[in-house]
């Protein structure tokens, strides 16, 4: 490593963080096709049936295949869609998908930016991601797509607000707004018993509701609406335009688990007392999240859109106000178990 | 009381607990998946797939142009013209089924007086341009002399229920 | 040129490109677009005055959700540009005034004798893990806190001011209730009840 830095002198922070970058998109790219495969082979086995298993052994070679596809096929830019912002859409979708992974905490040290306000960096980046979503729906000159973006600008204005409230929950409880400050003030004698979602649970819950309708995905997933507008914001894309779209959700679906790992369910920490914490203990509980996304998908139906705005406005956001006050008062009790 | 019930019943979001109950259990249900081109689901011998024109044991085509099958199809998809034969029988000169239009649903041969248009089980065939799927006389004929043998065996299996 | 003035006149320029856009282009979408990389080249001109708090909260709060409604309304609207342009020339010398104003009073900041920018002392750079965030609520909390709470209490009272403003009740007009709605319950619908399959025979004509 001495030598290579000898090498390229003062160009070397640029190499090293650019390596680091690639270190950790891969892995998620990685992880986004396979979480695609997963995604059909459990909503496959919870309707009684087996999913694609002809690609490769037990259809392991299935991501690979459909991302050839999608590499193959032409970009077919509409007639009266605006060109540029029709090419940026998912270009900001995958950006905010991808550039919030800078302030994750793997590990006690492993985190590529350690920020003091980690926190408000990773909300604040995925609440640029609804613009891929209106920008799509807006420059595809297209009914539905316009639908789609309509419904997804009001859908994420609504649950940003009951999100950012429960994480003012995980903030009182940790005193910072770094993400691993946040893990190590989980730690505790308990193990699992000793973390955020106890003491946080209506939060908790709001985060997980809050998160599958952020990502779009069922049973929130007004924007895409197949039955209804078709596929939503993104009904003229296809080829890699589309896949730039699939990545992104994806990719955010994988995020907004390893978040809610992070904030409630103790990161890195081992879940039994004495056992050493460590990244394999947040890939198993980001896997567990990912899980319950793939089975809410498989269980519920869509929600109406007024439902939604319902539930985001006149349900989550008094309770976790009410919440925030018991947690408040709740601290200042010796009942208080979590420090 | 019951309000009360109802109240924790929905905040602890009950009902969709019991839905991932419902789909969780069958996670781990035994698949009925049949993988198609290496297994097969048994097919009624009152299959309706492939339509086929029946002959007589000696060789003579049993069709002899009533059109009530062309009367009947509600999707228009038989095309028949007759002329009278030397021997002076009629027999169709053209019998057409567009297998695009068909819908299969059994009705020629339910009309069909000497039961000369049939449906077989077969459900494997495809076209490759586009006039592929008009089927004539001469293919219709070919497949019935092909399969014979099933279409009697399938026949004779229903006869009593007709 | 060091490395943080080269990035500081990049965003500047994008900032200001961004900003002429906002007024000139035709399109209200453009328009409303070119605001949010306003913004966010705000936000990172902010950064660069380890302001990092202010910074995330400016794209959180206006990229994240006010612009977000902003868009929302401004796609959904029909607008005609030719009406917008009607009263260019009546509104340009109020504006020209305006501006004029405007330009003296930075002008009285940045040049002037007695509040020159010599005048002020340098901030000092802190270091790494000074956290503005912990100092800027701490100052909110304590020594501004109450017209941190004037501030709030406006807020609300503009909110549901707001609300009362526009909330028009019509009586003739229908419309659903979704809390109702999802209150109904399947006891309240549906009624199972429990017959012979069959009618008991010599009961009744068949057909």
């Amino acid at each position: 490593m001495d030598f290579f830095q000898q090498l390229l002198g003062p160009a070397w922070p640029l190499v090293w963080t650019t390596l680091k970058i690639v270190a950790i998109v891969l892995p998620i790219m990685g992880a986004v096709a396979y979480l695609t495969l997963a995604e059909r082979k459990v909503i496959g086995y919870i309707q009684v049936r087996i999913g694609p298993n002809r690609v490769g052994p037990r259809g392991l070679l299935q991501p690979i295949a459909d991302a050839l596809k999608l590499l193959t096929k032409e970009i077919i830019i509409p007639a009266g869609a605006n060109r540029f912002l029709f090419l940026l859409a998912p270009v900001i979708s995958i950006m905010a998908a991808l550039a919030a992974w800078a302030v994750i905490p793997f590990d006690a040290h492993l985190v590529l930016a350690d920020v003091n306000a980690g926190l408000l960096y990773v909300l604040a980046i995925t609440s640029m991601g609804v613009y891929g979503v209106i920008i799509a729906g807006w420059a595809s000159n297209s009914k539905y797509a316009f639908l789609g973006g309509l419904r997804s600008a009001a859908q994420i204005v609504a649950y940003e607000i009951a999100m950012g409230f429960a994480l003012v929950g995980v903030l009182m409880m940790s005193n910072s707004l770094n993400l691993g400050d946040i893990v190590r003030a989980q730690e505790g004698r308990a193990g699992l018993l000793s973390w955020n979602w106890i003491p946080l649970f209506p939060m908790f819950v709001v985060y997980v509701i809050s998160a599958v309708a952020e990502t779009n995905r069922a049973p929130f997933d007004v924007a895409e609406g197949e039955s209804e507008i078709v596929a939503g914001f993104h009904v003229e894309y296809s080829g890699m335009a589309f896949a730039i779209f699939f990545l992104a959700e994806y990719a955010n679906m994988i995020l907004v688990s390893t978040l809610a790992a992070i904030m409630f369910l103790g990161g890195w920490l081992s879940p039994v007392p004495g056992l050493p914490g460590g990244v394999h203990w947040l890939l198993l509980k980001v896997v567990f999240g990912l899980f319950f996304f793939l089975w809410f998908r498989a269980t519920f139906p869509r929600y109406r859109y007024d439902q939604i705005m319902r539930l985001g406005w006149k349900v989550f956001i008094p309770v976790t106000l009410v919440w925030l006050l018991v947690v408040g008062v709740w601290m200042r009790t010796p009942l208080w178990l979590w420090n | 009381m019951n309000a009360i019930r109802e109240f924790f019943r929905t905040f602890l979001l009950f009902e969709l607990l019991r839905g991932m109950a419902l789909t969780g259990r069958h996670l781990f249900a035994r698949k009925i998946t049949i993988q198609y081109p290496d297994e097969k689901t048994p097919q009624s011998p009152r299959f309706r797939g492939l339509h086929a024109l029946r002959r007589y044991p000696n060789g003579e085509e049993r069709c002899i142009a009533c059109k009530l099958c062309e009367a009947v199809c509600p999707a228009l998809a038989i095309t028949i013209e007759s002329e009278q034969r030397t021997d002076g029988t009629r027999r169709t000169t053209r019998y057409e089924i567009d297998l695009t239009k068909c819908i299969f649903c059994g009705f020629c041969e339910e009309s069909c007086p000497v039961d000369s248009i049939v449906e077989t089980r077969l459900f494997e065939y495809h076209g490759e341009r586009r006039g592929d799927l008009v089927y004539t006389k001469e293919m219709l004929l070919a497949i019935g002399d092909r399969y014979e043998r099933q279409i009697a065996s399938d026949r004779a299996a229903d006869a009593a229920y007709r | 040129m060091s490395f943080q003035t080269a990035i500081f006149y990049a965003f500047a320029a994008i900032l200001l490109f961004a900003a002429l856009r906002v007024i000139t282009a035709r399109n209200p979408v453009h328009s409303a677009l070119f605001l949010v990389l306003a913004f966010v080249t705000a936000a990172g001109l902010w950064m660069l005055l380890e302001a990092e708090f202010l910074a995330i909260v400016l794209v959180l709060v206006y990229v994240g959700a006010v612009m977000v409604l902003f868009l929302f309304v401004v796609m959904m609207l029909d607008i005609n540009l030719d009406r917008l342009r009607e009263g260019y020339w009546d509104y340009l010398v109020p504006a020209l005034v305006v501006a004029g104003v405007m330009v003296l009073e930075m002008a009285t900041i940045l040049l002037g004798r007695y509040f020159s920018l010599e005048g002020m002392p340098r901030p000092s750079p802190r270091p790494a893990d000074y956290s503005n965030t912990r100092e800027l609520g701490r100052l909110v909390y304590t020594e501004y806190v109450y017209p941190f709470e004037v501030a709030a209490v406006l807020l609300l009272v503009a909110i549901v001011a707001a609300i009362a403003l526009t909330l028009r009740a019509r009586k003739d007009s229908k419309f659903q209730d979704p809390a109702r709605q999802v209150k109904v319950k399947r006891a309240d619908r549906v009624r199972l009840v429990s017959m012979p399959a069959e009618k008991p025979a010599g009961g009744g004509k068949e057909g």
